[in-house]
């Protein structure tokens, strides 16, 4: 089975899904000549042309707008936001406009729909090219939100979200693109190459939207988290000794709340992990559903770790990123509650 | 709204010409001795600054994103000759040369770079995100095409104060196609606001040549609906740049709303540090390099002219160096920011 890193996932389901039904088309800023700032379309525009792969404006609002009218009238769109910190001008549309498709127009028309976006930091972006915004779209009623950690995931997810009917905002977090980041920084980076999720079939396969996966059984706790944080969360747990258990959501929306479940009702006690801030952020919302359905199976209080209600720092990036040191200290604090 | 006092227009002719797409031919203002100096100085600041700045981030001082500004230092350098005390600049991530241009000090502004407590932003902004109240600087923005309307705002803030400043809006051939610069195009004109649009067109939006992405490529005409006068202008030469510039700050000075100048220019380096440039031949960047180099430019006509000699160049050479150097070295020994500033300057 072929080895691939997250960005030669993505652009093989891509490929993939264009191979397989024309109605899919892939734009955006940088997408086609040049073939992507991360490279994930690289090579798309010479195989498939460029009214199927193409270059847009610098215009996030003009893009995300397109896409909506495009899906509307039967295409089916996978569209790239360079940023996920670039999509406010396309916030408007995103959940005015297509979250809203289906409702408004009394199910004659949907928006199939994909918005690709690299999210996250750990690479020195600052406040502008590290955010993690997924709170603001699964506030959205109408919109469906996949986050993936692995190669495996990523092209599985992708290929589910362009066949989707649905809109959905697909959060690559950039710093997994090419390995599975720990949150140890200052290591060597670890490629993709030798982590059992980089075997990904070069064909068509899926891996269903709304399904968590568990990465890591364990009996004492459960950590319920997504992306990035699922690799942190792993590192975590081997350098504490503590026997927790991971829930990779993989899908915000739909939520796989019986997953959740299932495992806080063992373990008894459950840890929420995110990078994005924690006020409002989405751990919240997971927070106090574990409350409402286990909470006469709580041993102690919901622990939200996340990252500090602060902008992205540029100087201060590993301070607020909550890393396996600040995460590993939190578990040990709920141990000992 | 209070009325601001009209200065009189000025009567020279114009020194710039719609339409003109051609790097060479452009009419230009004469520079005396001194000017040419301080254009050749400042220029050569903001390059030797933008080539050590290459240098550290090699070595690992600067992380994350950096965008240099080498090839386009005409630009900025040419525009603030024609400012005065309160006017403001505002422009996008590619803020280096505006910084330096603006006054701020080359130690502030490497130490932002590298994320020490000494940056302008105390290390917390980095290379996009800087300001100076002091100098008038509004920013240092990483969103492409955001500060548009921002320098629109500082100019309605100018025409509300009744004072005679000019806030100059600085952005690229790819911000053109936001949606939100054509929005402040109509309320600039609809309220005659006193801004110059200054278009800084390098050809290449990060890795995409105008044409591909741009119906209309001469960014001059992008205010034609709005009634915005706009006008191509050879960013290469600084004293094309400082005429184009003299002449839209007394039309905006006069009451007559915004103007664009659409800057003809070409960077030398990728879009940011990682970017491998393969969507340009090496004839192209060599092209510009040799034939329009904005600093060599000056620098023939200094020793044709008999203005300065080698070594006076050279000993400039040395100052510009210095000061680099000096401020290389800040941004290396300075302390990073303690970990109690992650909380600070967020909210009163």
């Amino acid at each position: 089975m072929p080895r691939m890193t997250m960005i030669e996932a993505i652009r093989s389901a891509m490929d993939v899904s264009m191979e397989r039904d024309d109605r899919v088309v892939v734009f955006g800023e940088d997408v086609g000549y040049f073939g992507g700032v991360f490279r994930c379309t690289q090579g798309l525009q010479q195989k498939y042309g460029r009214t199927r792969c193409f270059d847009a404006p610098i215009s996030e609002s003009g893009i995300v707008g397109a896409a909506i009218g495009m899906a509307a009238y039967g295409l089916k769109p996978c569209v790239e936001i360079q940023f996920a910190d670039y999509m406010y001008p396309a916030y408007d549309q995103l959940t005015q406009e297509a979250a809203r498709m289906r409702y408004r127009s009394n199910h004659q028309f949907t928006c199939p729909m994909v918005v690709r976006m690299p999210t996250g930091g750990g690479i020195f972006g600052g406040q502008t090219h590290s955010q993690s915004p997924e709170a603001l779209f699964t506030h959205v009623c109408g919109l469906k939100v996949v986050v993936p950690s692995t190669p495996y995931d990523a092209k599985g997810l992708l290929i589910a979200s362009i066949e989707d009917p649905d809109p959905v905002i697909f959060l690559e977090p950039k710093r997994l693109y090419n390995g599975p980041f720990d949150g140890h920084h200052d290591r060597p980076v670890t490629p993709w190459a030798g982590h059992p999720a980089a075997d990904v079939p070069e064909g068509h396969f899926v891996v269903p939207l709304g399904e968590a996966a568990t990465v890591r059984e364990g009996s004492a706790v459960t950590i319920v988290t997504y992306g990035t944080m699922v690799h942190v969360a792993a590192a975590a747990a081997e350098e504490t000794g503590i026997d927790a258990e991971i829930i990779d959501l993989r899908t915000l929306l739909p939520l796989d709340l019986e997953a959740i479940t299932r495992s806080v009702r063992k373990t008894g006690r459950c840890m929420v992990l995110h990078e994005a801030t924690l006020t409002s952020g989405f751990g919240g919302e997971l927070a106090a559903l574990v409350q409402e359905h286990c909470f006469y199976n709580l041993e102690g209080p919901v622990v939200r770790v996340a990252g500090w209600d602060t902008p992205y720092p540029h100087a201060q990036e590993w301070d607020y990123f909550p890393g396996p040191a600040r995460v590993g200290q939190a578990l040990k604090d709920m141990m000992e509650a | 709204m209070a009325t601001r006092k009209s200065a009189p227009a000025t009567a020279r002719k114009t020194t710039v010409k719609s339409g003109k797409k051609d790097f060479n031919g452009g009419t230009f203002l004469d520079f005396d001795r001194d000017t040419e100096l301080k254009a050749y100085r400042e220029m050569m600041l903001i390059r030797r600054f933008e080539e050590k700045a290459g240098q550290l981030y090699g070595m690992g001082f600067i992380g994350g994103f950096c965008h240099l500004y080498i090839g386009q230092e005409a630009v900025v350098v040419g525009m603030q000759m024609a400012l005065k005390d309160g006017d403001q600049v505002i422009t996008g991530y590619r803020d280096h040369g505006h910084m330096l241009a603006c006054g701020m000090s080359a130690r502030g502004v490497m130490a932002e770079l590298t994320g020490r407590r000494g940056g302008l932003s105390k290390g917390k902004g980095g290379s996009m995100h800087m300001f100076s109240k002091e100098k008038n600087f509004y920013g240092g923005h990483g969103i492409v095409g955001a500060q548009v309307s921002l320098g629109t705002g500082l100019a309605f803030a100018n025409r509300y104060r009744g004072n005679d400043n000019v806030s100059l809006a600085y952005f690229g051939d790819g911000a053109a196609n936001q949606g939100q610069v054509y929005e402040s195009f109509n309320m600039a004109a609809l309220w005659k606001l006193p801004v110059i649009y200054i278009i800084e067109n390098n050809r290449y939006a990060m890795g995409t040549a105008v044409s591909r992405a741009s119906a209309q490529t001469d960014f001059s005409m992008r205010g034609a609906s709005f009634g915005i006068p706009g006008y191509q202008v050879d960013g290469m030469d600084v004293r094309a740049v400082a005429a184009a510039a003299e002449e839209a700050v007394a039309h905006c000075r006069a009451g007559k709303g915004p103007l664009i100048l659409e800057m003809l220019t070409y960077r030398y380096r990728g879009h940011s540090m990682s970017d491998p440039a393969k969507y340009r031949s090496k004839d192209e960047v060599q092209k510009m390099r040799s034939e329009h180099d904005p600093i060599e430019q000056v620098r023939a006509r200094l020793l044709e002219k008999g203005w300065a000699t080698e070594d006076e160049l050279r000993a400039i050479d040395k100052d510009v160096r210095d000061i680099v150097a000096d401020s290389a070295d800040f941004a290396q020994s300075d302390p990073e920011p303690d970990v109690s500033e992650l909380y600070t300057d967020i909210l009163l």
